[in-house]
């Protein structure tokens, strides 16, 4: 009795001892993606593995088969480095818990737009020395996007990565053809996208539009409206302060434009679309009509079914006074706690997986070869990392393997270079999109909203969101 | 060595005190009695648990009371004092996120709170077949909370296609807007929770109703009475002891309603279903810029306070009428 007692006892100890020690090595600093001291040969690198944004959730087993067969490359190339890529899809809300939680991979995306004030929040990795001994090209990286990528001490905290990209049109030309419509003439204004949208609705039941409503996606797409017709979310003064400007008449008239389509009955009333949602909706034949970046088909082949048959069409966003196509872009970063071997591990990888196919014929053609066996997009139309002319140079490399319907993308491609790119909001940009989404749900659902009622509520919040912003990183001390 | 235990009485609503005292020689608390009464040995098998509840339940707590009163992006922390608390009150989204939570919980508590019961009720008076009501019943519970909510995103389909509105159709009703119009969107989030919920509280329920004495119900029917008769003179005084505790469970429930607004709606449209533990969401994660947990901690601490305080306010006020 007293000897099971004894056992007992100790294995209770055992287990408390035990948890103890789990939860120990989960809060220890220990990592398991640290080289191992002395390992490998005197002078030569150690292992290091790094983990990687790979593709998207729910991506096709091609799609993986084309990651991994470049993770081969890779590693042969660099034999001491292993590369782990997880499933990875940027939104603000999940990004800011990976980031809270630890659980962000090696090498992650940001949006450009959250560059500046990452990096100034200390919660990016400085890989400048790496940067500037892996990619001699650092010079080279188009102006308009690389500012985002370096701090206020001119170091490199990101590099510009995966796209950069205008905001367009994208269109089912199906739907097009069995309302009637021409879809090698797609519209080119905002009133003959709204005739348009109401033809095929009540030709076909399809919702002619669709419009990303959810989280920050709706201030985001109405900030693709409102720069379309000249206007902007908010401006910059003299002494470089912003002032939150949605009550711009373009704004208004974008809030307007919305809500004749939801009196005409055309467009989708779901108001839970974000970036994927819309995708997938566009994807399974839900509404004919939405605005996104230029390179959606991509997420739309890999992860919602579309082939090069289904009708996809790509046209430029309809612009006015002046008005010009919402720029974006991804930044690849590094984790703010890499080391020295995993930073260097990682601008290797950020080099040879988003970069090097844009700059180098045998990279370019590799990377294409591999992701046509895999039955993957390549040419979709972007706007340039680099320079025009490079971008323009390396579509020749590829030319035998462009896969993507681009004679359904004239529209875009006609004028991808001649229309104006407009930058995103520089100061607490997801804050003010966030604060806009119910704004365009009040438009798209009560047919008695007050615009300008809502606009000016709007903008005062906009302004303490910007006030709050160009004070925001916390003084250490606590 | 003889020992007594004395008892000691207190007046009503006073603990019951029992203490030791010996008669002959007063025993001597030492750490070797202490052992050797076992007192080691509880506290050795208590550890792994203390540990569990300490670390992953009051640790939780205790960070987050502190990190209310604190400004941080978990990399950067200063300390902020009550202005999180300032801020989250004068917030212009609060009053309409407590407008919404209030009007869930009421909701839930006229639609919610009776169905279950009456379920339970009609399913202890079947004969035949009662445990297949019973796994009709707790089915929904069983069906992970996303996939009923996709699942039933799916039947409030906009549009003549919806299930929903394909059945109304029948009858030449709709189509409506259930999940994008304002007036009609906070019922339909009730429905489906009502219909995840409702199984667990149904068989909390048929437990009780089987402590009930088959005697009593035969004597109520000499008596002659009705079925109705039954119910409320046998059956429910006989719930009200559970009656009391799901009544405030579903409160705190509701009060803190987050699967639902979040999966079916994200809070729109326009905040019409934007609750409290919604906006606590959106502090923290809502932006891509390492959040508002500061606020969201306030917020966090406030309602825990509120449904705290709520809690004993309702025991207290009912304990006349408890059984227990």
């Amino acid at each position: 009795m007293r000897s099971s007692r004894t056992i007992a006892l100790g294995m209770a100890g055992a287990l408390a001892v035990g948890l103890l020690a789990a939860c120990s090595a989960t809060g220890g600093t220990t990592s398991p993606t640290t080289p191992a001291a002395g390992s490998g040969t005197p002078g030569a690198p150690g292992p290091v593995t790094i983990t990687v944004a790979g593709t998207l959730p729910g991506a096709s087993q091609d799609n993986v088969d084309q990651l991994n067969a470049r993770v081969k490359e890779f590693e042969a190339k660099y034999p001491y480095i292993t590369v782990k890529p997880e499933e990875y899809l940027w939104t603000a809300t999940t990004f800011t818990a990976q980031l809270a939680g630890g659980t962000l991979p090696t090498v992650f995306e940001i949006p450009v737009t959250d560059g500046k004030t990452l990096i100034q929040n200390n919660q990016l990795a400085d890989i400048d020395a790496q940067v500037k001994a892996d990619m001699p090209y650092y010079n080279d990286f188009n102006p308009a996007i690389v500012g985002n990528a370096k701090g206020a001490d001119g170091k490199f905290y990101a590099v510009p990565a995966k796209n950069f990209y205008a905001n367009a049109l994208h269109i089912n030309r199906t739907l097009f053809t069995q309302a009637g419509l021409d879809p090698n003439k797609p519209p080119t204004t905002w009133d003959e996208v709204r005739q348009d949208a109401k033809i095929i609705h009540d030709k076909t039941g399809v919702w002619g539009y669709g419009q990303m409503a959810n989280g920050a996606t709706g201030g985001w797409q109405l900030a693709v409206d409102a720069a379309s017709r000249g206007g902007s979310l908010e401006t910059r003064n003299a002494d470089g302060t912003y002032k939150a400007n949605l009550t711009d008449p373009a704004v208004k008239a974008s809030l307007e434009w919305l809500a004749g389509l939801a009196q005409d009955n055309s467009i989708d009333p779901d108001m839970s679309l974000d970036w994927a949602g819309a995708n997938q909706a566009f994807a399974a034949g839900q509404f004919a009509m939405f605005t996104s970046g230029s390179d959606v088909y991509n997420a739309m082949v890999q992860t919602n079914g579309m082939t090069k048959d289904w009708g996809y069409g790509l046209t430029a966003v309809p612009t006015e006074n002046g008005g010009g196509a919402l720029g974006g872009g991804t930044l690849a970063a590094v984790k703010a706690n890499a080391t020295d071997a995993e930073k260097d591990a990682a601008v290797k990888w950020i080099d040879f997986w988003y970069l090097s196919k844009l700059r180098d014929q045998s990279q370019a053609a590799a990377d294409a070869k591999v992701a046509v066996a895999a039955k993957q997009p390549v040419g979709t139309p972007v706007l340039p990392i680099f320079s025009k002319q490079l971008y323009q140079e390396s579509l020749t490399w590829i030319q035998d393997y462009i896969n993507v319907p681009l004679d359904n993308m004239k529209g875009y491609t006609d004028v991808m270079f001649s229309q104006p790119v407009v930058g995103e909001p520089s100061m607490a940009t997801q804050p003010i999109y966030t604060l806009l989404s119910p704004v365009v749900q009040a438009v798209l659902t009560d047919k008695h909203a007050n615009v300008d009622t809502l606009l000016g509520d709007a903008n005062t919040q906009a302004q303490q969101a910007i006030n709050q912003a160009a004070t925001a990183s916390p003084t250490p001390g606590a | 060595m003889v020992t007594r235990d004395v008892v000691a009485v207190r007046p009503p609503g006073r603990r019951t005190v029992r203490v030791s005292a010996t008669t002959t020689t007063r025993r001597r608390h030492t750490p070797v009695t202490w052992v050797r009464r076992g007192g080691l040995s509880a506290l050795v098998f208590a550890l792994p648990a203390l540990f569990v509840f300490g670390w992953f339940s009051w640790l939780p707590i205790v960070k987050a009371v502190v990190m209310s009163v604190q400004k941080t992006n978990l990399i950067v922390t200063s300390w902020a004092g009550l202005s999180n608390f300032q801020h989250v009150l004068a917030d212009p989204v609060l009053p309409i996120a407590i407008r919404n939570t209030l009007w869930f919980a009421l909701l839930a508590l006229v639609f919610g709170f009776p169905v279950p019961l009456v379920a339970a009720v009609l399913m202890n008076e079947v004969r035949r077949m009662k445990g297949l009501y019973s796994v009709l019943a707790y089915l929904p519970v069983v069906i992970p909370p996303v996939v009923a909510v996709l699942l039933w995103k799916f039947f409030y389909t906009p549009g003549p296609a919806g299930v929903f509105n394909k059945l109304l159709g029948y009858v030449h009703l709709g189509p409506v807007l259930w999940l994008q119009d304002r007036a009609i969107v906070m019922p339909a989030l009730v429905l489906e929770a009502t219909w995840a919920a409702a199984g667990g509280t149904v068989i909390i329920y048929l437990a009780a109703l089987t402590s009930v004495p088959a005697e009593l119900y035969d004597a109520a029917e000499v008596d002659g009475a009705s079925v109705w008769g039954k119910i409320w003179h046998v059956t429910m005084p006989h719930l009200r002891g559970v009656l009391f505790v799901t009544f405030i469970l579903q409160i705190l429930a509701t009060a803190q309603v987050f699967n639902e607004p979040y999966l079916f709606t994200g809070g729109g449209p326009n905040n019409a279903t934007l609750t409290v533990l919604l906006l606590i969401y959106q502090y923290a994660f809502g932006t891509s810029l390492g959040g508002k947990y500061g606020e969201a901690t306030a917020l966090s601490v406030m309602l825990a306070v509120v449904l705290a305080l709520l809690s004993v306010l309702y025991f207290r006020l009912t304990r006349r009428w408890s059984t227990s």
